[in-house]
């Protein structure tokens, strides 16, 4: 066990050659990995076993905008400010459709994009992973893949040989 | 149309494209130190239309609504029918980014980046008017709903309260959405910027983002559903806009088609913008690789579709008026194809109803020059249209002695001028400090059509 760095990582120049290793690396019962490219890639989350949970959060998001929006308008027509229009009752709901429908639309997106990135730990501005020879490339055409040293079967001898065995282009430390 | 529904036949992407190559001629438009010279002098011109939208505000705000050419019977005049006018372009944006994104469009990729911007240039221009149009713009938080010293709460429901929601929900999720989709490009930039303030600035808006196979998935799924839920949202945007005029009495507005012939016009609008915008940008930035001539096509057919439900909505709207047997109704119409706006209507007929019949033949669609005249003829067509629904309905309404004529004063047109001055200024800055094409989608693309085995 190497307890001086964060992992080791690999570089691979395809797609399909980091959903292979990244295959290879969950049967060898590697857990504590991840791989990173420079679009998203569903292979990957299907062998890394990751499930989204964004929807539940937009969808509580969209619930809470729909009873704002009618609970502000039935607070403001009925309880603050009751004022006759046009004959109608003072809670009259169909008129209120439009706005309720607008906040629930608001609140859902807000919880799409800001339950995204705190899920995901943004903002992030360290990671180890930056520190790896040549990382900067995971946005322009290379793909990588880490696994991490807190990893149970990790060695760093033996998990170093696994990952050259996987054709990569490059295998090297990341330091914490 | 049949024959030329062949998809292989123009590529979507030009051919040798891979991952690198996508990301150093995309980002390499923006990180590059010499601005080019045609950049300068556009920016520069545009620079100098907003600085005449400036001038004309600050008249305004000085003297009041009374320089414009409103008058008691016309209260509602260029400020509407431009805010319309804005506002519909903007819908091309959200429909390129989040309704084709859910039909699976690819060809959308490269030109849903700045259409997106566009959206957002353009709604800003639309909010301007209205708060404008209040004549107080200094009070026009009075249209939210907070708890005040006054004791008063907004007219819920009046559709003029609804737009204020539709059209700030609207800026909200188009911002948040266009946001969300630079967050990868950020972190290209960050990391392929050699100036160390540049990698800051990028950094700093990519909060750290590295392409974890887990965040991409929690990304994948939130863009998903942001478009999921802006399709909806654009649909009520335009409904709602119509809404201001069919809740009311007035002949000529009050009428049930109006939502679906208001975003229909929205989108036809939209798209001839973003053909107005594609066609230079590709040629300045020689950036054809990417928006081809598919895309160009692709477009001047929704155009054609949407052109033609426009039109549909003229003819079914004298139809109405005589179906109707209402005295006010036919007189609408009449007025509009005789009275004094009659040559606007004319102009209208013609841009939106006859010269977009061009559309159907291919040799039109794949000759740029005459697209680009096209769809600036729409960009006019539509801006007649809502002149013609504001104006005409209400100089001549239900009173022959309340009659009046209504003419855009110098400043009406100066500030119109202005905004569009504005809304180029930004593209350019836009197309200056921001990827211009989503690169990461782009990549995917690449990533598509390799395993399609399609040459790319």
């Amino acid at each position: 066990m190497s307890e001086s760095i964060y992992g080791l990582i690999a570089r691979f120049d395809t797609p399909e050659a980091v959903v292979e290793a990244t295959r290879r690396a969950r049967q060898a019962g590697y857990r504590k990995m991840e791989a990173y490219s420079p679009f998203p890639i569903e292979e990957l989350t299907e062998i890394l076993d990751f499930k989204p949970k964004i929807q539940y959060l937009v969808f509580i998001g969209g619930v809470l905008g729909a009873l704002t929006g009618f609970a502000l308008q039935y607070y403001a027509s009925v309880i603050s400010y009751p004022l006759i229009i046009g004959g109608r009752p003072f809670n009259s709901w169909p008129a209120f459709i439009v706005v309720e429908f607008e906040l629930t639309i608001l609140f859902a997106g807000l919880a799409a994009v800001f339950g995204m990135l705190g899920l995901n730990g943004f903002p992030h501005p360290y990671h180890p992973v930056f520190n790896a020879k040549d990382f900067k490339l995971v946005s322009r055409d290379k793909f990588f893949l880490v696994i991490e040293s807190s990893d149970p079967r990790f060695d760093a001898e033996r998990t170093r040989s696994f990952l050259e065995s996987l054709n990569p282009e490059e295998v090297t430390d990341v330091q914490p | 149309m049949a024959a030329s529904t062949d998809p292989a036949e123009v590529p979507v992407l030009g051919p040798g494209q891979t991952y690198a190559t996508v990301t150093d001629r995309v980002s390499g438009v923006v990180l590059t130190k010499d601005t080019p010279k045609g950049w300068l002098i556009g920016f520069g011109i545009a620079f100098l239309i907003v600085m005449l939208m400036l001038f004309s505000l600050t008249v305004l705000f000085a003297k009041g609504v009374g320089v414009w050419g409103l008058n008691n019977t016309v209260a509602w005049g260029f400020a509407i029918v431009n805010f319309v006018w804005w506002v519909g372009i903007g819908h091309a944006g959200t429909l390129i980014s989040a309704i084709l994104l859910l039909f699976r469009q690819e060809w959308r990729n490269s030109i849903n980046r700045f259409a997106e911007a566009m959206t957002i240039f353009a709604v800003a221009n639309a909010g301007l008017f209205p708060i404008i149009h209040t004549g107080r713009p200094w009070l026009a938080y009075w249209l939210l709903p907070y708890p005040s010293m006054f004791q008063l709460w907004p007219q819920f429901r009046s559709p003029l309260l609804w737009d204020v929601f539709a059209i700030s929900t609207y800026v909200t999720i188009s911002l948040l959405f266009w946001y969300v989709g630079l967050i990868p490009d950020f972190a290209t930039l960050r990391d392929m910027g050699e100036n160390k303030v540049v990698r800051r600035i990028y950094g700093l808006f990519a909060l750290g983002w590295r392409g974890a196979a887990r965040h991409w998935a929690q990304y994948s799924r939130a863009s998903l559903l942001l478009a999921a839920l802006a399709t909806p949202l654009v649909v009520s945007v335009h409904s709602v806009v119509s809404f201001d005029f069919a809740v009311g009495s007035v002949p000529g507005w009050h009428t049930t088609f109006l939502p679906p012939y208001f975003v229909s016009g929205a989108i036809y609008s939209g798209f001839a913008m973003v053909v107005t915008l594609a066609i230079p940008i590709r040629k300045f930035y020689h950036m054809e690789d990417f928006i081809t001539d598919r895309h160009l096509e692709n477009m001047a057919k929704i155009m054609l579709a949407t052109g033609l439900i426009v039109f549909y909505a003229y003819i079914m709207e004298v139809f109405f008026a005589w179906y109707s047997g209402n005295h006010y109704e036919k007189f609408m119409i009449y007025n509009r194809m005789t009275g004094p706006y009659a040559p606007y209507y004319w102009a209208l007929i013609f841009f939106n109803g006859i010269m977009i019949q061009l559309l159907w033949f291919k040799k039109v669609r794949r000759n740029i020059p005459l697209l680009f005249v096209i769809a600036i003829g729409v960009n006019i067509g539509m801006w007649l249209e809502r002149f013609i629904i504001v104006v005409t309905s209400l100089h001549r309404e239900f009173l022959p002695s309340t009659w009046a004529y209504y003419a855009g004063t110098f400043w009406d047109w100066s500030l119109y001028i202005g905004t569009i001055g504005f809304f180029v200024a930004l593209i350019f800055l836009f197309l200056r400090v921001l990827p211009m094409i989503n690169m990461f989608e782009m990549k995917e693309l690449v990533h598509h059509l390799s395993h399609k085995g399609e040459e790319h």
